[in-house]
């Protein structure tokens, strides 16, 4: 005798302590809700980034609080600031010094294009350097806008294969 | 207050003339008197704090190319501040000046930053390395033959210039450098980024290939 199953989604009594999932959804899961910040701030933008971190704007509530300032730690790097060519070498090395998976945010439109800058002295954009995943406009921008950079990064992250990646590595 | 300092200044510098200053008094001096006459300022009239230290470029091929500026102030009498420019000496390429370190020790960075930027070497200067564009750039970049926009170089780290391919290139102005224009009644047409109308979506970056990430 067949019944209409009026058991939605995760029944315990009958899959037991077993979730059935695809690995991609479970590790972009994991990553994108711990994800750690390497702040580097080198402007003004830092500034903001500070306001994001703080109690009114609350990074923590998209879980990356984490700041952290050592580059072996970290996931994302939020380059906040003018990036001047004394400066681009030392940049890359710490995105090289981050392990992989690993993402770039270029806040402000000094990171995203070198912005009013146009200098001998100043990097036009970060991208030259670094990969760049979400740019952030605004001089500097508001902390709602890194907020939501962080979201849409975020949002990236869940469609990447990271299982196909992690198995061809 | 200025015409005595100035005056009692010649009486004891005869090479000492008065120059034309807005507000506080200032005076061109002879290469030679520049460190008698700091020292003099600095013992004599209180003046000792080295306020800054800079140089005027008078265009290639004036004589003399460069003209060193030192701003003095007293921190023991109110509102006691002067200028003193001395021509430099050398080549036109390669101004020298002597130093004043051992009058200020303040004078350190100014002469350095002075160095970097302009291209004056200060002769007795303890260290005499660039103090904002990275060690082995070529050029003095506020030299008034350099380009706002930079000259394309090589980026300071090798390694990383080798793994990016990025440069030092020069900065697309874009008609710039711009500045507000006097005159304009209208301005959102004054304004300086009204005529920008590089770097757009329909117009991309000149010469400019992103990075792309390959993931782990």
């Amino acid at each position: 005798m067949v019944t209409a199953n009026t058991e939605l989604g995760y029944n315990s009594k009958v899959e037991g302590g077993v979730i059935v999932s695809r690995a991609d959804a479970a590790i972009n899961w994991i990553r994108t809700n711990s994800m750690w910040p390497m702040p580097m701030g080198l402007a003004c933008c830092a500034i903001e980034l500070m306001a994001v971190g703080g109690a009114r704007f609350d990074i923590a509530r998209f879980g990356a609080e984490v700041m952290r300032f050592s580059p072996r730690q970290a996931d994302v790097m939020i380059v906040a600031g003018t990036v001047t060519y004394k400066m681009a070498p030392q940049v890359r090395r710490i995105y090289d010094q981050m392990a992989s998976p690993k993402w770039v945010i270029a806040m402000g439109a000094c990171a995203s294009s070198g912005g009013m800058y146009r200098s001998y002295a100043t990097l036009q954009g970060v991208d030259r350097i670094v990969p760049v995943d979400v740019y952030v406009s605004g001089c500097p921008p508001r902390p709602e806008a890194l907020l939501d950079a962080l979201m849409k990064l975020q949002s990236q992250v869940r469609r990447e294969p990271s299982a196909r990646r992690l198995l061809s590595a | 207050m200025s015409a005595d300092l100035v005056s009692t200044l010649q009486a004891r510098f005869p090479r000492l003339a008065p120059r034309p200053s807005a507000d506080h008094p200032a005076v061109n001096a002879p290469l030679e008197d520049l460190v008698p006459l700091l020292r003099c300022l600095r013992d004599e009239h209180g003046f000792d704090l080295l306020t800054d230290v800079t140089a005027i470029d008078w265009a290639p091929g004036a004589s003399p190319r460069f003209t060193v500026v030192y701003h003095l102030l007293s921190t023991t009498r109110a509102g006691a501040y002067v200028r003193v420019a001395a021509p430099c000496a050398g080549p036109e390429e390669a101004p020298v000046a002597p130093t004043v370190t051992g009058l200020w020790a303040g004078a350190d960075w100014h002469e350095r930053e002075c160095y970097d930027l302009m291209g004056v070497r200060f002769e007795g200067h303890p260290d005499l390395r660039r103090i904002l564009m990275w060690d082995g750039y070529p050029y003095h970049p506020l030299r008034k033959d350099f380009p706002l926009a930079g000259i394309e170089t090589e980026l300071p780290a090798e390694d990383v210039a080798a793994e990016t391919g990025a440069r030092v290139v020069a900065a697309p102005m874009a008609g710039g450098p711009f500045v507000a224009s006097a005159g304009e009644i209208n301005l959102t047409e004054a304004e300086p980024r009204a005529k920008d109308e590089s770097w757009s979506d329909r117009a991309p970056q000149p010469g400019h290939t992103p990075l792309r990430q390959v993931k782990e």
